[in-house]
């Protein structure tokens, strides 16, 4: 029951946030706007039991990827209102594709009949250790071949870093 | 879910908020006195006896200064940079277990507040948004001394995040748990984790100096160069909520080091004494207190000792240092884990 009203409160506070991060002259923000987002996504994992998916998330995404784009936005002071003009032919190309990929999601979701979601203590996958046996035994190729391409990228982002390079 | 569990839930979670408050309020007066100690002078000592007022002067006195906010400044944002600061000191407290149990008539009443299974990720996260206080502040001031100390923050917390999350990879790897209470709970009597980490427990001491911004890394408000650093623009209770959340996370910096490396609660020759249960618990709370005044004498013995370290020295010593340092730690100790399970 209490569960209930805190999901309509996250996915509230979630919808605010994503509109704000448009609506937002500032670019920072919508840069806030889209960390708080993610807060309330994170609550949305501790709800279907999945802890350690809502840690990793908030580490991942609110703790390193938007304050990198803090960074960012804070360093060129893209503080003047309006200093992105769009051509009308790119919002509409925005729109489409926008609207075309919550139509695919739409369909996805709408056959599915996830048993997680009525019934969240009902699975343990989201728990650390069940997570690690899964990922570690059935999925251990993939997550090995995942690790590479993180290695691959971490490389690219140095070599992008330095100022001479032949 | 019955009303007892919850009432007791929040009566812990208000008195453990009360605690740090008291503490961090009480150890600016510490830190002062100790500085006159070090530099062989009074200190504080004309508000009350031993100048044990003066915290309370000196809230007073934050409180009438005049509300300054600079013309050019994000209005909202400049509010929130001091309050995201304190509220994010504030959230680690909740998954230090700050004692064993008490028995109360039959219950058992847990001196942890949330005993989450994934506490050591949890104080990651904290840690992670701990810049966002800094950082929103020193940008919604509008002001380039500010901005450059909240970006020196930022990079100088990033930086020390890596090498002390590797430090306490380790300890996850030895302990096999994530939960904070279970692996203070593996610390029983003297069996402390600094004797298998000492490594460990040295590149996360010096990570923790780093992430609360304490000397010999608080560039972030360097004066010499940076007149305040971050907090340049504020004044009144704002800047009292900063320079008071960095007291607080000092406080908490040395819990987490007390009770990953030294046992928490946990104390020599517990079993040999015969106490109750009880007793026994809040012996060790008072152990575990005696540890973290020990460690928070250490923070500002350390400020008021070393010298401040130059900005690309500070990088050079996390990156080039600290974490090729953290990874060979984790590689020992993997090796050594590899070879004590198949003998």
């Amino acid at each position: 029951m209490l569960s209930k009203y805190i999901f309509y409160f996250l996915s509230s506070v979630a919808i605010y946030a994503a509109l704000m991060v448009l609506i937002s002259k500032k670019p920072i923000h919508s840069v806030l706007y889209l960390t708080l987002a993610f807060f309330a996504i994170a609550g949305h994992y501790i709800l279907l039991n999945a802890q350690f998916l809502a840690v990793v998330h908030i580490i991942v995404y609110a703790g390193a990827i938007m304050v990198l784009f803090l960074f960012t936005v804070m360093l060129l002071n893209l503080n003047i209102e309006g200093e992105f003009p769009k051509k009308n032919i790119i919002k509409f190309a925005a729109v489409i594709v926008g609207g075309l990929i919550l139509i695919t999601l739409i369909g996805t979701f709408r056959t599915y009949d996830l048993e997680i979601i009525k019934n969240p203590t009902l699975n343990q996958i989201g728990l650390v250790k069940n997570l690690g046996k899964v990922l570690f035994k059935e999925y251990l190729l993939p997550f090995e071949l995942c690790s590479i391409l993180f290695l691959a990228a971490m490389v690219g982002a140095v070599m992008l870093g330095k100022k001479d390079i032949q | 879910m019955d009303y007892s569990f919850i009432i007791y839930k929040f009566t812990l979670a208000t008195v453990i908020l009360i605690i740090s408050l008291v503490v961090a309020m009480y150890a600016t007066l510490i830190e002062r006195k100790m500085a006159g100690f070090f530099q062989d002078r009074h200190g504080p000592n004309r508000a009350g006896k031993f100048g044990i007022l003066q915290p309370l002067a000196d809230g007073l006195k934050l409180f009438f200064k005049e509300e300054f906010m600079p013309q050019s400044a994000d209005k909202f944002l400049y509010i929130l940079g001091p309050s995201l600061t304190m509220l994010i000191a504030l959230l680690t407290s909740a998954v230090i277990p700050w004692g064993s149990s008490i028995v109360i008539g039959g219950t058992e009443y847990s001196l942890q507040i949330a005993d989450i299974n994934i506490g050591i990720l949890y104080v990651f996260a904290i840690l992670s948004i701990g810049v966002y206080g800094i950082m929103i502040g020193g940008w919604a001031s509008n002001n380039k001394y500010a901005l450059i100390g909240a970006i020196r923050a930022a990079s100088q917390m990033i930086s020390y995040e890596l090498a002390m999350g590797m430090a306490i990879i380790t300890i996850v790897m030895m302990t096999g748990t994530l939960s904070l209470g279970e692996i203070v709970a593996q610390q029983h009597g003297f069996n402390w984790n600094v004797w298998y980490q000492p490594l460990g427990f040295f590149l996360f001491l010096v990570c923790a100096f780093a992430e609360t911004n304490r000397a010999p890394f608080d560039l972030p408000e360097c004066e010499t160069e940076l007149v305040g650093g971050y907090h340049t623009e504020y004044s009144s209770m704002k800047l009292g909520f900063y320079l008071f959340a960095e007291y607080i996370n000092m406080f908490i910096s040395a819990a987490m080091i007390s009770s990953l490396y030294f046992g928490g609660y946990n104390f020599p020759f517990m079993d040999d004494l015969g106490l109750s249960h009880n007793a026994l618990s809040l012996l060790g709370s008072l152990a575990f207190f005696v540890k973290i005044t020990f460690f928070g004498f250490l923070f500002m013995w350390v400020r008021w000792t070393l010298p401040r370290f130059r900005y690309d020295q500070l990088m050079r010593l996390g990156w080039k240092t600290l974490i090729p340092l953290a990874i060979v730690n984790v590689i020992i100790t993997g090796l050594v884990l590899m070879i004590k399970n198949h003998m």
